[in-house]
């Protein structure tokens, strides 16, 4: 399989801030990948030294095997502009242009406007759209050039359902045609909805990669909030079906649990003196930081 | 790779870009409407209430040349120099960097309209010059004008292209102030530098403006240049170019950090 991206031991700081740190990470032709994390995980920062806007302070970077920064490696590249960014006084269809006369075979205008329903706006100064049509039309540049390589970062990010749905599916076309797709999300029903191999990022490293399937289930953890009694000497995290434990400031104790029916039927057999017992789903934000948490202990 | 994928030939980017460039600027005309008046005020105001200066058919078209490089100068450096940074500071321009262009179709595209904006910015000052002053040129020396203008715009685009690309347009707007008035005054476009003490000619003749204001006068008069203007103002451009190319470069859109 040849490598579209491939990134060897990177590192990339911003003075004290460590964006990405000694992060490797291979991305095959024709593959789906959600880059998922919190914000300020490093996901953009990745995007940008795959597309040349920026360079790694250590490590390899490889976009189709030559250097991102070199004009010529980005050939097959297509990425999308932030949505707020569109020059407000050209047409759609002249920024259409504008993207698509860089490109050796791009679509035609109609072609790619017909993809994302914007086929009427063509005359309309992109400073005149709303929200939504300036996403769909940012998605549209990076598809215009037949790019092999498709970059989005958080591509439906404050859209409604509907329009998210929209996009979802010309992407999913788009990588039907056999593109490799690459995109950021801190949404996980938008990772669910179109990655096929997930890579967890957080504090800069890769905390998971694997499919779509083993991701989920690693994130799929529950929250049981509980308090016990001063002196109760118990082991919260060991207990079957516990993730980690953790004492708030308040006394109380949260346990993230992989298996929380397990959990809870162990804190009674083993008659754990606790009271006030919540239950509920950890949300993705905790499950990503008992991750990071983790890592950190393993170092 | 299996396919050969190329990039598109380095001039149709080139127009690419100086055409959208160009719609850009059109669009909001504000921006280079002040750069078109200023020198033909000046003219208005400074040049012709002078009689002697204004009639005298050399010295006015002096006048005009020195004036018509500084609307090319100042053109260059305030739309295309902050410019760049004001683009910069927006969100697409950091999109338009992932394109598989290099530096030098973009920078092109920038010079290319550059020029064509200096051209527009000489109509009103050349038109008032041929109306209010005795200004003249022979059809000969009317194509020499024509063809100084790129030879003056280039080394200030790039000046202005590399002050625009290691700046933020803050900074950037201070800069291009600090340098485009001390280089004009040094340089001879608004007091002729036959008015110049000894000191100040021979260092007016290093700068790239004396060079250009030099030339610009001997392309329209018959006043001949200084020996070595030619080459002070080719050394400039090569100088301004390599700036201009290594601020690209480095160049990685905003830095918050």
């Amino acid at each position: 399989m040849t490598a579209v991206v491939e990134l060897a031991g990177v590192t990339r700081t911003f003075g004290a801030v460590t964006a990405l740190d000694d992060v490797s990470l291979t991305v095959g032709e024709g593959q789906l990948v959600g880059l998922l994390g919190p914000n300020g995980a490093g996901k953009t920062t990745l995007l940008s030294l795959v597309s040349g806007l920026r360079r790694a302070d250590s490590g390899t970077v490889r976009l189709f095997g030559g250097d991102p920064r070199d004009a010529s490696s980005r050939i097959a590249l297509g990425t999308t502009p932030q949505e707020t960014g569109l020059p407000p006084t050209l047409t759609v269809g002249e920024v259409v242009d504008l993207v698509a006369k860089h490109y050796p075979a791009p679509m035609a205008r109609g072609e790619v406007l017909a993809r994302f329903g914007l086929e009427d706006l063509l005359a309309r100064q992109t400073g005149g759209l709303s929200g939504g049509q300036k996403r769909r039309l940012a998605v549209a540049l990076a598809l215009v050039g037949r790019p092999r390589l498709v970059l989005l970062d958080e591509p439906t990010t404050g859209l409604d359902v509907e329009a998210r749905h929209i996009l979802w599916q010309a992407l999913r076309d788009y990588h039907a045609d056999g593109a490799t797709v690459l995109l950021t999300s801190h949404y996980l029903e938008e990772i669910e909805a179109l990655a096929q191999r997930v890579v967890v990022i957080g504090g800069g490293r890769v905390l998971a990669d694997d499919s779509l399937a083993s991701v989920l289930g690693l994130v799929a953890l529950r929250r049981v909030v509980l308090s016990l009694p001063p002196g109760a000497d118990v082991d919260l995290a060991r207990l079957p079906g516990a993730y980690s434990a953790q004492q708030g400031l308040d006394g109380r104790w949260t346990v993230l649990a992989s298996d929380a029916d397990r959990l809870v039927r162990a804190l009674v057999v083993d008659d754990v003196p606790f009271h006030d017992l919540e239950l509920r789903g950890a949300s993705l934000e905790e499950a990503f930081l008992t991750l990071t948490s983790e890592k950190e202990a393993v170092r | 790779m299996s396919t050969v994928l190329t990039p598109r030939p380095f001039w149709a980017l080139a127009v690419v870009h100086a055409r959208f460039q160009f719609l850009e600027t059109v669009r909001i005309p504000i921006a280079v409407i002040g750069n078109l008046l200023f020198p033909s005020l000046a003219l208005l105001f400074f040049v012709i209430p002078q009689r002697a200066v204004a009639d005298d058919p050399g010295i006015a078209t002096a006048a005009v040349a020195q004036l018509g490089v500084f609307a090319v100068m100042s053109t260059c450096l305030f739309s295309f120099g902050v410019g760049v940074s004001e683009d910069r500071a927006m969100p697409f321009d950091p999109f338009l960097r992932t394109l598989p262009a290099g530096a030098g179709p973009r920078l092109m595209g920038r010079v290319l309209n550059g020029v064509l904006w200096s051209y527009l910015a000489l109509v009103p000052l050349v038109l008032l010059g041929a109306f209010l002053t005795a200004a003249t040129v022979t059809p000969t020396q009317a194509l020499a004008a024509i063809a100084m203008v790129p030879a003056v715009a280039v080394p200030f685009l790039l000046l202005g292209l590399a002050i625009g690309y290691r700046l933020s347009s803050k900074a950037a707007i201070a800069v291009v102030q600090a340098t485009l008035f001390p280089l004009a005054f040094a340089g001879g476009l608004f007091m002729p530098p036959e008015s110049f003490p000894a000191w100040l000619d021979a260092i007016s003749k290093l700068l790239p403006s004396r060079a250009a204001r030099d030339l610009a006068v001997q392309a329209v008069t018959g006043y001949s240049a200084y020996t070595f203007a030619l080459l002070v103002l080719l050394a400039w451009t090569a100088l301004f170019a390599v700036m201009a190319v290594t601020a690209y470069r480095r160049d990685e859109g905003r830095r918050f950090h």
